[in-house]
């Protein structure tokens, strides 16, 4: 129910943030009730950018589907791709070449580094320092190129196809890669010395929007927002799928369960990113880069599910199959929205400005909540 | 305070090295801007000096393109021998519906289509987007089945 904008009995504010607003970062709003500064209560209203995707891909081959996903996570595109991929190949019973499942672990992992880029600089932005958007871009464009060189887009890839990948790696992207690990391991420090460890934005952090591990399990939250609490919930460690388990990494994990710890985690997690790219750069094994499969895909009947770790937490794929070549139902887990059920608890009690704090810690992509 | 002046040596740092500035100045270095081959910019269909290409109509482009892009007409063509053959009439591309999204490239036998990285499409018209991708007067090549 849309509550009455206006004075409550009780002599509360009730007001709006957003559809359309700044720190939203999107079209998401929030009909919050206030005392003064101090928030008592906050409702997020959804819908103003409802596609009805899954029901787009009810109606759409097994191939096709792929595409739609690019657009719910437009910042983690590639693991929606692969997450839609991974659960076509399960139903198929189709074996990925090793080529195709190291790329598209590569894949995952440059567009994680370039999502949470991203959300760095725009998380400082939300707090009022313009700068460090710039500095992360600069980063982040040297991961769309390599991505436009290899995949032919910037944003929505469809580059993960059921079967493998679309296209082989391109000749250079070898090189490229090694020199953005470079150009990246010379300038992180940077993010620490312009915004980590800035005393304005410890203060507008620390002790901000906390989230119990208890409440961030109950909600149901996962990806940096729970690894901020101290919830173990990466789904790389706890449900490998293509190479991860042979990767030497770690998740990275805070209990302080503030802002600043789901802060920290996403600065950690870059570095691991890294690490796995360092990895895997030099260990491309040859062979196909798509496995055999027929030209038009159909799913035995039966029900079908895989999570894959995106940028922003858990996504969940489940197919229905009815054995025919078009899906009968398709639901996706998407991490955005169970993260956004936990803000009404993080920010009650505490003050407006502390809300957009807490809100960029969600890192909130309103397509991917909404679908 | 020791932080904040940390941070002001990094804007500091920049604001004296300009070289390494990376923004674009686009639309000024037109000229010089290169998109990468691989850009999905706008299907073209491929032809040859001869103004043939390998279209088959087969539609298959048509059947893998999920928000109804192509359109193909065919028509059938009476060869040499007086059997008739289908080939197509026109290869209708709508450029403002399309995602760029590659399946129409994977899907095509004879590889006549292929992506541009041509990425300037404003028009003043939406009419204008509608395009049809074979030449006029192009046949298809000797021998493409």
């Amino acid at each position: 129910m849309i509550e009455e904008l206006g004075t409550t009995s009780e002599g509360y504010m009730v007001i709006n943030i957003g559809p359309q607003h700044p720190a939203t970062h999107g079209v998401l709003r929030l009909v919050m009730t206030l005392d003064g500064e101090t928030i008592i209560k906050t409702e997020p209203h959804l819908g103003y950018i409802h596609r009805s995707i899954e029901k787009m891909c009810e109606s759409l081959s097994y191939r096709q589907f792929v595409y739609v996903t690019s657009r719910m996570d437009y910042l983690s595109s590639h693991m929606n791709n692969h997450g839609c991929s991974l659960v076509v190949e399960k139903g198929l019973q189709v074996e990925i070449p090793e080529r195709a499942q190291v790329i598209r672990v590569l894949m995952d992992e440059l567009t994680r580094v370039a999502s949470h880029e991203l959300w760095w600089g725009a998380m400082a932005m939300d707090l009022g320092a313009f700068t460090p958007f710039f500095h992360s871009f600069r980063e982040r464009e040297t991961i769309t190129d390599i991505m436009e060189e290899t995949c032919g887009a910037r944003l929505t890839m469809n580059y993960i196809c059921p079967g493998g990948v679309m296209a082989d790696l391109h000749p250079d992207f070898q090189k490229r890669v090694k020199n953005f690990v470079t150009l990246f391991k010379s300038k992180f420090h940077e993010y620490n010395e312009l915004v980590t460890g800035n005393i304005i934005f410890q203060n507008r952090m620390k002790g901000v929007g906390f989230l119990s591990a208890e409440d961030a399990i109950s909600f149901g939250c996962t990806g940096p927002v729970a690894r901020g609490s101290g919830v173990k919930s990466d789904i790389r460690k706890l449900y490998p799928y293509e190479v991860y388990n042979k990767l030497q990494f770690d998740e990275v994990l805070e209990t302080g369960g503030d802002s600043f710890a789901r802060y920290m985690v996403r600065i950690n997690e870059m570095l691991q990113s890294i690490k796995i790219i360092e990895q895997l750069i030099d260990n491309i094994p040859e062979g196909e880069f798509q496995a055999k499969t027929k030209a038009v895909l159909k799913l035995p009947k039966g029900e079908f599910y895989q999570r894959v770790e995106t940028a922003r937490g858990e996504l969940g794929v489940y197919i229905v199959s009815e054995g025919g070549t078009t899906p009968y139902r398709i639901k996706f887990r998407s991490p955005g929205f169970s993260n956004l059920s936990a803000l009404p608890q993080m920010v009650k009690g505490s003050k407006i400005g502390d809300l957009v704090a807490t809100m960029g810690t969600l890192d909130l992509v309103i397509p991917d909540i909404d679908r | 305070m020791k932080s904040l002046l940390t941070g002001m040596k990094i804007t500091g740092y920049y604001f004296t090295h300009h070289k390494e500035i990376i923004t674009e100045q686009y639309p000024d270095n037109r000229a010089t801007l290169k998109m990468a081959d691989r850009f999905r910019g706008e299907v073209v269909m491929i032809h040859d000096e001869n103004n043939e290409h390998a279209c088959t109509g087969c539609s298959a482009c048509e059947l893998a393109c999920p928000n109804g892009t192509i359109k193909i007409i065919n028509k059938f063509e009476v060869n040499a021998e007086g059997k008739k053959k289908k080939a197509i009439d026109t290869f209708v591309y709508h450029l403002e519906l399309c995602t760029m999204c590659n399946l129409c490239i994977v899907a095509c036998p004879t590889d006549t289509i292929k992506m541009e990285p041509n990425f300037e499409h404003s028009v003043f018209d939406r009419s204008q987007l509608t395009k049809v991708l074979n030449h006029t007067g192009s046949k298809i090549k000797a021998g493409v089945e």
